[in-house]
């Protein structure tokens, strides 16, 4: 599990410094995800690198535990809404409201989009 | 051994392992109660975790700070997690090439959608321009979305709060909104909620539908990766 998690900070910090490097505008964390999936399917081609975190599925197991906490991870950062009691109280309702419309609407349209495309793919595939 | 139990709390008040515990404790009962109600959307454990935190954090006069000294190292593993979502995407990614042509297009609309909506309606109600900025990345997983407001120069903080209850309001009203629109697709359903609303939504829509979950999943990493390049592009063609 240690290797585990070494691997996935490894790529974290890969990212970071990838992204620092060329001053480019995307978070570490996102590079270290690209990173993560390279190595994973690097690993499948060249067995001889599938040793620690890459072998019987331990990385896999120790990212699988973490995204299965992932509500929790939200908690402290959410709990930071108390620092903002002063702009809440002045924008908090508008906030509310653009939030709850944005959300809406981008449920909306994303599976809408989704459906339309397989709807358009189905058509053309049967003459 | 010092017995006054005043002076035992003003010790333990100051320390990371006080607010560390409580964080744990709070999830774990809030968690709980929604396990009870058989994952019910308005019992969402984050919501009633942040609430309960906030009142206790006030009743004991504790400043964020102090409470965020302990709560840190919760905090910092978004980032890890953020690289973990690479494992389920890897291991769908027979699902992912098999739906690929409507996924990369409800990415690139539903992301746009999610960008455009929020600043201008933001705009539109008037709401100042550091608060549209730091609204703007609202529906990408929240290590991401600060980042995002960091390099813009908006405050991480606010947006924090923003991510969180974009991801708690779509979490609730996802499965009730697509029942309405007669939306029986999970892969659908699913990839919408991942993407408007992250891994609140994905959380959720594990709760609802395995296949469900795997494309929320899957759209969430995704629209951390889109997200990130698209938001400071958008926010030099709406912003004025």
């Amino acid at each position: 599990m240690i290797a585990s998690l070494s691997l996935i900070l490894l790529c974290q910090l890969v990212g970071e410094v990838f992204v620092r490097t060329l001053d480019l505008p995307v978070p570490g964390p996102v590079v270290g995800l690209i990173v993560m999936f390279i190595i994973l399917v690097v690993r499948d081609r060249y067995t001889a690198i599938a040793i620690g975190p890459l072998n019987n599925g331990a990385v896999e197991e120790t990212a699988k535990g973490l995204l299965a906490n992932l509500s929790l991870l939200f908690v402290p950062a959410g709990v930071g809404v108390v620092q903002q009691l002063d702009l809440i109280a002045q924008h908090g309702l508008v906030i509310f409201a653009v939030l709850a419309a944005s959300v809406l609407v981008t449920l909306l349209v994303t599976a809408g989009t989704f459906l339309l495309v397989i709807w358009l793919q189905r058509r053309r595939g049967t003459p | 051994m010092s017995g006054n139990p005043f002076s035992i709390w003003v010790y333990l008040s100051q320390t990371p392992l006080l607010w560390l515990t409580v964080t744990l404790l709070v999830y774990a009962m809030t968690d709980a109660v929604s396990v009870a109600t058989h994952r019910h959307a308005l019992a969402n454990p984050v919501l009633h975790s942040i609430w309960i935190l906030g009142v206790f954090l006030a009743l004991t006069g504790t400043s964020y700070t102090t409470y965020f000294s302990g709560a840190q190292f919760v905090h910092f593993l978004l980032g890890p997690a953020t690289v973990a979502l690479a494992i389920p995407l890897y291991e769908n990614r027979k699902t992912v090439l098999s739906a690929v042509v409507p996924m990369l297009v409800a990415l690139v609309v539903g992301c746009v959608t999610a960008i455009v909506s929020v600043v201008l309606l933001a705009q539109a109600a008037g709401l100042p321009k550091d608060i549209v900025l730091a609204l703007a990345s609202k529906s990408v997983t929240a290590g991401v979305a600060m980042g995002i407001s960091e390099t813009l120069g908006a405050n991480p903080a606010l947006t924090a709060v923003a991510v969180v209850l974009t991801g708690i309001m779509g979490a609730i009203v996802v499965t009730p909104t697509m029942n309405a629109m007669g939306i029986a697709d999970f892969r659908a359903r699913g990839f919408a909620a991942g993407l408007a609303s992250h891994g609140i939504g994905t959380a959720r829509a594990f709760q609802v539908d395995e296949v469900a979950g795997v494309f929320a999943g899957i759209a969430m990493s995704l629209n951390a990766l889109v997200t990130s390049l698209m938001v400071p592009l958008a926010v030099t063609l709406l912003l004025r």
